[in-house]
C-alpha cells in the first residue's frame, strides 16, 4: 500500500439536452420575469477598443443537417490579447469588453452570429505567440461532453503559419476547418466559421 | 506549462459516440480530439458578479410564480460545493440549473409530453458560489418522463447543471440524480458514462440533517471541476 493522493475526480459530463435554453437563455424560450436579460447576448459596446468583426456560421451533424438546438459559447482576448479574467496577469484588459458570449443557434437553419472585436495575440506556454483566435464551445442534445474548438482568421496567414496549435494538425485540409473565411459586408469584416460535428470536413475538436 | 489544468480523463466522461443514446450517433466527431496543454486562452474565463443575481434566482418554487403562489410538488433544497480536483473550493463560480416540473414536464416550446404544465413553475435558476465554494437553491423535485429513444425509455428525475469555474478549461454541463432512484440505472443517457463509480458522483444524497422541518427535504450535490497544476519546482518565468 502507498499513501493516497488526495485528488477528486472531475464530475462526469452529461448532455445539455434539448432544453438547455431553459437554464441558459430562459427569456429566449419565453420564460420571462425570472431574470431580466439572458447572459452573454452582447460583446461589444461603443467604448470597446478594437476592430469590429462579425463571426457567422452554422452547426451541422454527420448527415449535413443543421443542429437546430445547439448552444454556442465563445471566449476570447481583447484587442490587445488580454483576457477579462482574474487569471490574466500580463496587463490590464479592456474594461469595456467581457470577451464571453453565448447564443442558441437559429432554429430555422442552425446559424449563429456574434459581433465582436478581433482578438490580439496570446502566448503559448513556451513563450511562442499564438495566432489570434477565439475559443468556441458547442453543447446540444446528443453531445455527451461539450465540444471545444477554436476559430482562427483567414487574413492572419502569417501568424497562422506559426501557430503552435495549428502546427500540431498534420493534414492541411483539417487545419483549414479552424480557419474562418473572410468576406466583407457594409465595410465590416465577416468571418464565416461553419462547425461540422462529423463527416466530410469534420471540424478539429480539442482536448485542452 | 506551470499553470496548466489537469488533462480531462476522457475514459471517465462519456465517449462522444454512444449508440444506445441514439442522437449521439450523428452528433459525435469521428476524428480523435487534438490533445494539447492549456494556454492562457483556456486558463482564463469570464467572471460573473453577484450583482447579476436577483433575490429569487435560486428559488424555483417562487421565481416564476404569480403573486403569493408557489410551484406544486415535493419541496426540496439542493445544496453543495463546487470544488476542483485538488479538493479546493471554487469561489465565485456561476452555477445555472434547469429542470422539468413535478410532473416531468418542461416549460419549452419543443416539449410535447402530456403531463400538465404548472403555471407557477418556470424551471430555471442560478447561484454564485461563496468563498467556500457553496451554493444552494430551493425547488420542487422534478418528475421522471418518457422520451423518444427506445419505444419506452424514461429519464430518471434529474436536474441539469451548467458550471463556470475560474477558467474556460473548467466549463462543464452535467446532470444531478436522486439517491435511491432505480430508474438511474435504466437510463440510456446515464449509461453513456462507462464507469458506475462515475455515475455515482452525479447522485445527490438525501441529507436528513439539512432538511427544513415541516417544509423541505434536502439533497447534497457537490460538483468537481478540473484541477490546476501547481508544482513547486517548476520553472516559472512569470513568477509564482
Amino acid at each position: 500500500m502507498v499513501q493516497r493522493l488526495d485528488y477528486l475526480k472531475e464530475s462526469p459530463s452529461q448532455t445539455a439536452g434539448p432544453y438547455v435554453h431553459i437554464g441558459t437563455n430562459p427569456n429566449w424560450v419565453e420564460i420571462t420575469g425570472v431574470w431580466k436579460e439572458d447572459l452573454g447576448l452582447v460583446l461589444v459596446g461603443p467604448e470597446t477598443q478594437g476592430e469590429r468583426i462579425l463571426i457567422e456560421g452554422i452547426v451541422t451533424d454527420g448527415a449535413g443537417a443543421p443542429v437546430r438546438d445547439a448552444l454556442i459559447e465563445i471566449w476570447q482576448a481583447d484587442a490587445e490579447g488580454l483576457h477579462n479574467s482574474p487569471a490574466e496577469t500580463r496587463g490590464r484588459f479592456d474594461p469595456n469588453f467581457v470577451g464571453w458570449a453565448r447564443q442558441p443557434v437559429a432554429e430555422a437553419d442552425g446559424s449563429f452570429r456574434f459581433e465582436t472585436v478581433r482578438p490580439g495575440q496570446v502566448p503559448y506556454p513556451d513563450g511562442r505567440m499564438q495566432a489570434p483566435h477565439i475559443t468556441v464551445w458547442i453543447v446540444a442534445r446528443g453531445i455527451n461532453t461539450g465540444l471545444h474548438t477554436r476559430l482562427y482568421f483567414a487574413d492572419e496567414a502569417e501568424a497562422n503559419a506559426k501557430d503552435p496549435l495549428l502546427l500540431r494538425i498534420p493534414e492541411p485540409a483539417r487545419r483549414e476547418t479552424l480557419v474562418a473565411r473572410r468576406s466583407e459586408r457594409d465595410g465590416m469584416p465577416v468571418f464565416t466559421f461553419d462547425i461540422r460535428i462529423q463527416g466530410a470536413n469534420e471540424t478539429v475538436f480539442l482536448d485542452m | 506549462m506551470s499553470n496548466s489544468y489537469f488533462q480531462r480523463d476522457r475514459d471517465w466522461h462519456p465517449p462522444a459516440l454512444t449508440p444506445t443514446y441514439k442522437t449521439s450517433v450523428l452528433r459525435s466527431p469521428r476524428h480523435a480530439l487534438l490533445s494539447l496543454p492549456t494556454t492562457l486562452s483556456e486558463e482564463t474565463g469570464p467572471v460573473f458578479g453577484h450583482d447579476i443575481l436577483g433575490p429569487l434566482d435560486n428559488d424555483l418554487i417562487r421565481n416564476f410564480a404569480k403573486d403569493g403562489a408557489e410551484a406544486i410538488g415535493q419541496r426540496i433544497v439542493v445544496y453543495g460545493r463546487v470544488l476542483d480536483e485538488t479538493n479546493r473550493p471554487v469561489p465565485g463560480a456561476l452555477v445555472e440549473f434547469w429542470q422539468a416540473n413535478a410532473g416531468g414536464r418542461y416549460r419549452h416550446k419543443k416539449e410535447s409530453y402530456l403531463a400538465a404544465l404548472d403555471p407557477n413553475f418556470g424551471g430555471c435558476g442560478r447561484a454564485i458560489t461563496d468563498a467556500e465554494g457553496r451554493y444552494e437553491f430551493r425547488t420542487v423535485k422534478p418528475g421522471a418522463y418518457p422520451w423518444p429513444n427506445g419505444v419506452n425509455d424514461w429519464r430518471p428525475a434529474h436536474i441539469h447543471f451548467s458550471v463556470f469555474g475560474n477558467a474556460f478549461a473548467q466549463r462543464l454541463i452535467t446532470q444531478m440524480y436522486f439517491e435511491g432512484d432505480p430508474m438511474i440505472w435504466q437510463c440510456p443517457i446515464v449509461m453513456t458514462i462507462p464507469d458506475r463509480a462515475a455515475v455515482e458522483r452525479l447522485v445527490a444524497g438525501l441529507d436528513r440533517n439539512a432538511t427544513i422541518p415541516m417544509d423541505s427535504l434536502a439533497y447534497k450535490f457537490d460538483i468537481v471541476l478540473r484541477g490546476r497544476r501547481s508544482t513547486l519546482f517548476e520553472n516559472r518565468p512569470e513568477g509564482n
